[in-house]
């Protein structure tokens, strides 16, 4: 509750310095527009913002689920065969060393404006973060449960499933609170290269219109999505984890 | 559990070409406690490692075999300086985390008796992270005898216990893996003073048997053998070559 409280505070706080800064500067709205105005415009706007922000949020939840299904599944894979790990990884880096941005055009020329190219770019931002903090926590079983599984003969796949998959959730879990605060870059910087729906889109048209005040509207609600998604992630994260975490006596 | 066999080791062993031991012969009588004791880094944890059967990276050139001519592997059980417990899973979950891992049918049951027997039953369903160091190592102890394997290899097991605990910890073991062949690994001359059947010193020069002590372990720790053999230990541990 502590934290809740301190959460609004800070936020009437930075409100008001924001309105502070609207009287004292005098900058025009299209500029600047003032807490009040934004208000006006999420409330006379909102069948607008709602059925983008449907949109947006569809694009981030299902590239999520996708992006760390298919890292946890390459992570698991690496781990466990050294040739993929040989093969593919050269492969991930080079992918990851590529700036998203760049492949946003790529991806909406291939994929088209619709939904399937912001799946794909949400799917990609997040995919490196979840893969590559599993495929840590993967690597580093801590060698005595090896020793006993090896001294118990466990079989490798039983030592997969229930010694080295168990042991790294914690990283996965991570990886995932990463992924939950990259998602919707991926969706948005998707939506901004070509578009229909979403509050990316959004956002880029009422900019063009310069009705500034609707694109800061739209801004409050991605924030306030990704806040909330980044707080349920983190929840869920912990609930699973809470027994996995290493030792602490 | 099947009948103990002895075991024996004969040969040296190379770590990515550094000599680690040996030559070398160390026997292990059928039944009983042999403490191998020695300072660090002279290779007794490895030699333990590789009768273990995780000698992987390790050079042996010799002969490791038990004396009823039948494979070491299976019969064994382990146990660690590090109790080696899953913080996911509970005390009884760990207790029977052989037949866990190897999909054998669990036998709840069994591991509770277990439990009783190293005197944690109240704890069954506690996290690991709940127990004091002493009850993990006592988990890790009924970890190792619900394996009844016939042969226990102990590296350095209690060494991070407190005197008390670990002074319990010892007639524990001593009691509860009797009549199975046992290999204890120890830098502590006096815990080898009152476990062993049989007390080797490891140095940098090879192995060196003790007269052998006369009466049976467990020892009492101030008993008069136990504090005799202890010095012996320290004057054998103490000379360099």
């Amino acid at each position: 509750m502590t934290t809740l409280r301190n959460g609004l505070i800070s936020t009437a706080l930075a409100i008001f310095l924001w309105w502070l800064l609207v009287a004292l500067t005098g900058l025009p709205p299209f500029i600047l527009p003032s807490p009040e105005r934004v208000a006006t415009a999420l409330w006379t706007s909102r069948v607008t913002i709602a059925e983008n922000a449907v949109v947006t949020i569809a694009e981030v939840l299902i590239g999520l689920v996708l992006g760390a299904v298919l890292g946890a599944l390459t992570a698991i894979m690496l781990a466990t065969f050294p040739l993929a790990r040989t093969l593919v990884r050269p492969i991930l880096v080079f992918f990851q060393a590529v700036p998203v941005f760049a492949l946003a055009p790529i991806l909406t020329l291939w994929l088209g404006y619709g939904i399937l190219s912001k799946l794909v770019m949400t799917l990609i931002i997040i995919f490196f973060p979840v893969t590559s903090a599993f495929y840590d926590g993967l690597t580093r079983t801590p060698q005595g449960f090896l020793d006993l599984a090896q001294v118990m003969r466990v079989t490798p796949t039983q030592v997969m499933l229930r010694i080295r998959i168990p042991n790294a959730l914690p990283s996965l879990a991570s990886g995932l609170r990463l992924a939950a605060v990259y998602a919707p870059i991926g969706a948005v910087i998707g939506e901004w290269v070509g578009a229909s729906k979403g509050l990316g889109y959004l956002m880029l048209l009422s900019n063009g219109r310069a009705q500034t005040d609707v694109m800061f509207a739209a801004l409050i609600v991605l924030a306030g999505f990704t806040v909330l998604l980044h707080w349920t992630v983190d929840r869920m994260a912990e609930r699973l984890t809470r027994h996995y975490a290493p030792d602490q006596n | 559990m099947t009948e103990a066999p002895a075991v024996t080791v004969e040969g040296s062993a190379r770590i990515s070409g550094q000599p680690l031991f040996g030559p070398l012969r160390l026997e292990m009588a059928a039944g009983s406690w042999t403490c191998l004791l020695g300072p660090s880094g002279v290779g007794k944890s490895s030699l333990l490692r590789l009768v273990a059967g995780l000698g992987s990276g390790i050079d042996f050139v010799g002969t490791l075999a038990a004396n009823d001519g039948e494979p070491l592997e299976g019969r064994i059980s382990y146990m660690a300086q590090d109790d080696l417990l899953f913080p996911w899973l509970t005390v009884l979950e760990n207790t029977q985390l052989g037949a866990r891992l190897r999909r054998e049918t669990p036998d709840p049951a069994r591991a509770m008796n277990m439990l009783e027997r190293v005197g944690l039953s109240d704890h069954a369903s506690k996290r690991p992270a709940q127990l004091s160091g002493g009850q993990k190592q006592r988990v890790a102890l009924a970890r190792t005898l619900i394996e009844d394997r016939p042969i226990a290899l102990l590296d350095e097991p209690f060494s991070a216990l407190d005197a008390r605990t670990r002074a319990e910890m010892q007639d524990l073991a001593a009691r509860l893996l009797a009549g199975r062949t046992v290999l204890l690994v120890t830098h502590e001359p006096g815990e080898a003073a009152r476990l062993g059947h049989k007390i080797v010193v490891m140095n940098e020069t090879g192995l060196q048997s003790t007269s052998g002590p006369k009466s049976d372990p467990v020892r009492a720790i101030t008993g008069a053998e136990t504090l005799s053999l202890q010095s012996e230990l320290h004057e054998l541990l103490m000379a360099r070559p």
